[in-house]
């Protein structure tokens, strides 16, 4: 690179031969050594999970340690806080994304609003659920499953916002352009063409929002906290999966370690499971 | 001469940064068309309700913090001692642990995750990309309270065995660096949380790394072969040196994850309010404190002790993703 003649000599050419080797050796490595962790994390899941799963996970409750029980009132406490999260978050997701593509764009505004949502992405989420423990639990004097969803949703939006804003970015101002000029209003233009110009991917959004808090524990600690019972509405102490697969898995006692560990795969199931989906909703989107 | 000196093609815009559209003229237009106004509004509410959120929360850690700084003052700051029954709080040793982990982590992920990018970019077979990126990625879909169990029961019990006592063995003895390495091999500890916090961050720096890899303009790296530089070679002197700016952008946006992990730390870090010079003792983190004192804490200063710690980590992991925002944003304003 420096001009002149290069000079070949076998001898250096042998050593960058080698050193190239070497490194692309370590680079391989490097692959082989994360998806073999990834697969002894999934192996271990799936043996120790599926040992431990049964029609009882299904139907019966988190038991007292030493006696038969199952895992329902988590499974639908999670399935209810993370239901009313997503219902609160979509919306509001998806206005603000709405907002910065379509009328924020490059204005000062947008850029703060674009760096408050960022921040909410980043923000450690047990700092969520101290904030929603603070605003929501002391003042109504109990846990509840609301405060739980609320502190779920603050972390769904900001990545419901990024995808939204990011995918109606993405469809190009002739489109804009051209459905203004046959008289369109611009709300139906928004309505009508960029959202579903972009509905693949907002959907894809959603997908991963989901995905990301289905397995967050944190922001629940201080929250939804847990309960023994089953939770049919959302006003008290809400158990949730990952909460209790956090109680379970801490305790010293066997058959709670077990139930822990089928939470565990059935939450890793369903999160895997929904951002393969998301993955591949947004794959088909770009063809 | 430098990629950069030569000043060949523009930097790209980096996928990872925010894809703004171009100003579009519409405001020209007649505005009051029916539903125009409410629905901006609408939006606009929505948007105003994302500032909220997050000015709540800083309005909730600051005033929360108070209490703690009326009684510590800054000695909060430099006070190792925890002591909720003498009322007595120091920040140091959570923060210690919150940026050793953080750096273990950092150490071990970086150059794997640069490798895996450079191994996905340059080596693989193209057919096998895309699933090989995928796989990665899936490391970052898995809950942290998995990585928590994985670690506490699978990765800990084998580190107790076999890795520790043979780190103790070998490196203790060294002077200086055998510090790090003392003490019974529990299994758990600040070691421990740094390696899970390690995979856990891998698959974010990665996928930011693959991306500003991939954006080097290809002449840049067609001409590099062609001059019969080695793949290697055009990696350390072409590819990464041009991305060097998204590269650290990336390693930030996984070390703000590291900084704030809770779930996997609190199963494997031990938690015990000290310092330790060795790795393999138990330490805690800010997060992991959180944790696990929170929803115990009684008393007004307790909390506020640790609302205060709260306060700090999120200051920390602001900063850290302004950095990466600007690393990783500035071509893209730049542009237009």
């Amino acid at each position: 690179m420096r001009g002149g003649t290069i000079p070949v000599s076998p001898a250096r050419l042998r050593r960058r031969r080698l050193v190239n080797l070497v490194m692309t050796g370590l680079c391989t490595a490097a692959a082989l050594a994360a998806l073999l962790v990834l697969a002894l994390i999934l192996w271990e899941l799936v043996i120790r999970g599926a040992g431990a799963l049964s029609l009882d996970v299904f139907t019966r409750a988190t038991p007292p340690p030493g006696s038969r029980g199952g895992l329902l009132n988590a499974i639908l406490g999670s399935l209810s806080m993370t239901a009313a999260a997503i219902a609160v978050a979509t919306p509001v997701g998806v206005l603000t994304g709405t907002w910065l593509a379509e009328y924020g764009r490059d204005s000062r505004a947008a850029g703060l609003v674009r760096l408050f949502a960022d921040t909410l992405l980043s923000a450690p989420s047990i700092i969520v659920g101290l904030t929603v423990y603070v605003l929501l639990v002391v003042p109504l004097g109990h846990f509840s499953g609301w405060a739980g969803a609320v502190a779920l949703a603050l972390i769904a939006v900001p990545v419901i916002v990024r995808t939204t804003e990011d995918m109606l970015a993405l469809v190009p101002d002739q489109l804009r352009e051209a459905a203004v000029a046959l008289g369109m209003p611009r709300w139906r233009m928004i309505a009508g063409v960029t959202w579903r110009a972009a509905a693949g991917g907002i959907l894809t959004g959603v997908l991963l929002a989901i995905a990301r808090i289905a397995g967050e524990t944190a922001p629940l600690l201080f929250t939804a906290l847990n309960n023994q019972f089953y939770a049919w509405d959302l006003t008290g102490p809400t158990p949730s999966l990952p909460v209790v697969i956090f109680q379970f898995a801490m305790s010293p006692y066997r058959d709670w370690q077990d139930l822990a560990w089928a939470g565990a795969l059935l939450i890793a199931a369903g999160v895997l499971l929904l951002s393969i989906t998301a993955r591949l909703i947004s794959a088909r989107g770009r063809k | 001469m430098s990629v950069e000196e030569a000043g060949l093609a523009p930097e790209p815009d980096i996928v990872s940064a925010h894809p703004v559209a171009r100003p579009l003229h519409l405001s020209a237009l007649p505005a009051g068309l029916g539903w125009d106004g409410p629905f901006r509004r609408l939006t606009g509410v929505a948007a105003l309700m994302v500032v909220a959120a997050l000015a709540a929360m800083l309005v909730v850690l600051v005033i929360g913090a108070l209490p703690v700084a009326d009684r510590m003052g800054a000695g909060f700051l430099v006070t190792q001692a925890w002591n909720p029954v003498t009322d007595v709080y120091g920040a140091v040793a959570p923060v210690a642990g919150t940026l050793i982990t953080a750096a273990i982590a950092m150490v071990l992920a970086v150059p794997a995750a640069l490798g895996i990018a450079i191994f996905l970019n340059e080596l693989c077979p193209h057919r096998l990309r895309a699933p090989l990126a995928v796989a990665v990625e899936l490391l970052a879909a898995i809950p942290s309270i998995i990585y928590g169990m994985w670690g506490l029961f699978v990765l800990a019990p084998v580190l107790a065995s076999t890795v520790y006592p043979a780190l103790i063995g070998t490196l203790g003895p060294l002077p200086l660096l055998g510090a790090l390495f003392q003490g019974p091999p529990f299994g758990i500890g600040v070691l421990t949380a740094g390696l899970i916090l390690g995979v856990m961050v891998l698959p974010f720096i990665t996928s930011v790394a693959r991306q500003v890899l991939a954006e080097v303009p290809p002449v840049l790296r067609e001409a590099a072969y062609g001059v019969g530089a080695t793949t290697w070679e055009v990696s350390r002197r072409v590819l990464i040196p041009h991305a060097r700016r998204g590269l650290i952008g990336g390693v930030m946006l996984g070390l703000g994850r590291a900084l704030g992990e809770t779930m996997a730390v609190t199963f494997v870090i031990g938690n015990a309010h000290r310092i330790h010079a060795s790795l393999l003792q138990p330490g805690t983190t800010i997060s992991a404190t959180l944790a696990n004192e929170f929803t115990e804490a009684s008393g007004d200063v307790y909390v506020s002790a640790l609302t205060a710690l709260g306060l700090i980590l999120f200051v920390v992991t602001f900063v850290v993703l302004l950095g990466a925002r600007t690393l990783l944003n500035r071509t893209g304003r730049a542009g237009r």
